[in-house]
């Protein structure tokens, strides 16, 4: 199954400048370990040592936080769209 | 003089030169300003501030902009009042309201934080400045980029109050309806920085915006005669507010401007979004995200970037963190307005209501100095309070038809 996966500014170093890619994957979990081998470096800017996604990275799938849904084990299908957001601030 | 040294990354500390950065490249932490305070050492005294114009300028040295500052020369400074009337009510010795509901130009501790950052934008070379905002920061980004002559973008929820869509649009920005919340506006927000190559205040420049919150504070230690309170009580979002507050006490009692008072920090949220106070009273540093359902929407932020950072400053300097419901929101802002004569938005609600809560719990002990920072005004969120105040009576021009209600007053008084 492929999905296309937007890449933020801070990590297009490592994806050869390229702003979305199409990666094969049927999980979260999945789809960071081949964003690894297509474009080694990516896991440990996303996942901290346990493989955890770090606190301050927010991955959406078709707009929804995966920590709304299943977080690491959320499953994806064919089309799906996955972006990988560095928190922002605002408000107060 | 500036004495700025590097951009640091709060997570892994790694140092970045000054540019309009805002993540660390390596492990997506959020980038602060950090400053060589040894250099000003006995060079920033308390006359030398006084003697400067009233304005949040006047700590100059303190905010990470070289030389003077080219957009919002005139903002902040705003009275930190004795509210005695609210002290009666609350049961209280010592309470003051900081009101930045009347920052200069637009209202709202906005004002602080746009000045600095635009500053900083016009010096990085940027011609346009965007936002993604809740409302308050829309209004002053608009108004402080057209006095500088910037262009500029907003980016809004598409539901946000008449009075804050009105109060940006007036400038004669762009303004963008997201059909979404808060958190969807920002994440486009980073997405449309990442492409545009605007200055974003509050994606890549930041960690220079994020700063300007700190002259909230030095004015309030400053009017306090030169002292930090015991405590202060501040809304949370983001989270940001109540870092930077705590950061400009601590900045101060290191360069001699005041004495350590053991200054407790305390967050307030609506219940409908209180994702960090949640963890504060649950004793953990996991923020847990929310859907964001609540009045007090410029504290409508489910998925807060400073949550982790607030939550620790809430707990290491002894504070607590509360939530209130609409209800409350709205109970608190007539309160506030009828006692002290202060019309704050539903922020302020949140504050003040919060505030009380944790006075009745005992969180909050009644003896010692407590400031309230009010961050906005409440003619931009109307909608809130319109169904809890009276209407007018309406008479004809005629002394009898007065004299029936006056004698009706008069009666319901003496009741």
């Amino acid at each position: 199954m492929a999905v296309s996966v937007r890449i933020p500014t801070p990590l297009r170093k490592l994806t050869g400048g390229a702003d979305e890619v199409s990666i094969e994957a049927s999980s979260i979990s999945e789809l960071i370990d081949n964003l690894e081998a297509a474009h080694p470096g990516l896991k440990e800017r996303l996942c901290d040592d346990n493989g955890e996604i770090r606190r301050f990275v927010n991955v959406y799938l078709n707009d929804e936080d995966v920590r709304f849904l299943d977080g690491r084990n959320t499953a994806l299908k064919d089309g799906d769209e996955v972006s990988i957001v560095p928190a922002i601030a605002g408000g107060v | 003089m500036s004495i700025v040294r590097a951009l640091k990354c709060r997570e892994c500390g790694h140092e970045y030169p000054i540019e309009p950065v805002h993540v660390c490249e390596f492990c997506f932490g959020p980038l602060e300003v950090v400053y060589d305070y040894d250099k000003l050492k006995g060079r920033l005294t308390r006359e030398l501030i006084e003697s400067r114009p009233q304005t949040m300028w006047r700590y100059k040295e303190l905010l990470p902009i070289d030389g003077e500052p080219t957009v919002g020369a005139q903002n902040g400074f705003t009275p930190l009042v004795r509210a005695r009337n609210l002290e009666k009510v609350l049961g209280v010795s010592e309470l003051y309201i900081k009101n930045d509901s009347v920052c200069y130009p637009t209202l709202s501790f906005k004002d602080r934080v746009v000045s600095v950052a635009l500053s900083k934008a016009v010096e990085f070379g940027f011609k346009t400045v965007a936002c993604a905002s809740t409302g308050n920061l829309a209004g002053s980004v608009a108004a402080n980029a057209a006095a500088a002559g910037l262009e500029s973008y907003v980016f809004i929820p598409h539901d946000l109050e008449q009075g804050k869509v009105l109060g940006a649009g007036i400038f004669g920005t762009r303004i963008i309806g997201i059909k979404g919340k808060y958190d969807d506006v920002n994440r486009l927000c980073s997405e449309v920085a990442g492409k545009y190559g605007w200055a974003f205040v509050n994606v890549n420049v930041r960690p220079f915006y994020a700063e300007g919150s700190k002259s909230l504070g030095y004015e309030m230690m400053e009017q306090l005669g030169w002292k930090a309170p015991k405590h202060v009580v501040v809304p949370m979002a983001s989270g940001s507010l109540c870092t930077k507050v705590d950061k400009s006490i601590k900045e101060f009692i290191k360069l001699g401007l005041v004495e350590d008072n053991g200054t407790a920090v305390y967050g307030a949220q609506a219940t409908g979004c209180s994702p960090i106070s949640r963890s504060v009273k649950d004793g953990t540093d996991l923020i847990q995200p929310v859907h964001a359902d609540t009045i007090a929407k410029s504290l409508a932020i489910g998925n807060p970037a400073d949550g982790f950072y607030a939550n620790r400053v809430i707990r290491e300097s002894g504070g607590w963190a509360e939530d209130v419901s609409d209800q409350e929101v709205v109970d608190a802002m007539k309160l506030l307005a009828e006692t002290e004569g202060i019309f704050a938005e539903t922020a302020g609600g949140v504050t003040l209501g919060c505030a009380k809560k944790l006075i009745e719990s005992g969180k909050l002990p009644r003896d010692e100095s407590i400031v309230l920072c009010i961050t906005g005004n409440g003619l931009k969120t109307q909608e809130a309070v319109a169904d809890a105040i009276d209407k007018p009576r309406i008479i004809e021009a005629s002394l009898k038809e007065f004299d029936v209600l006056a004698a009706e007053d008069k009666a319901a008084l003496a009741a």
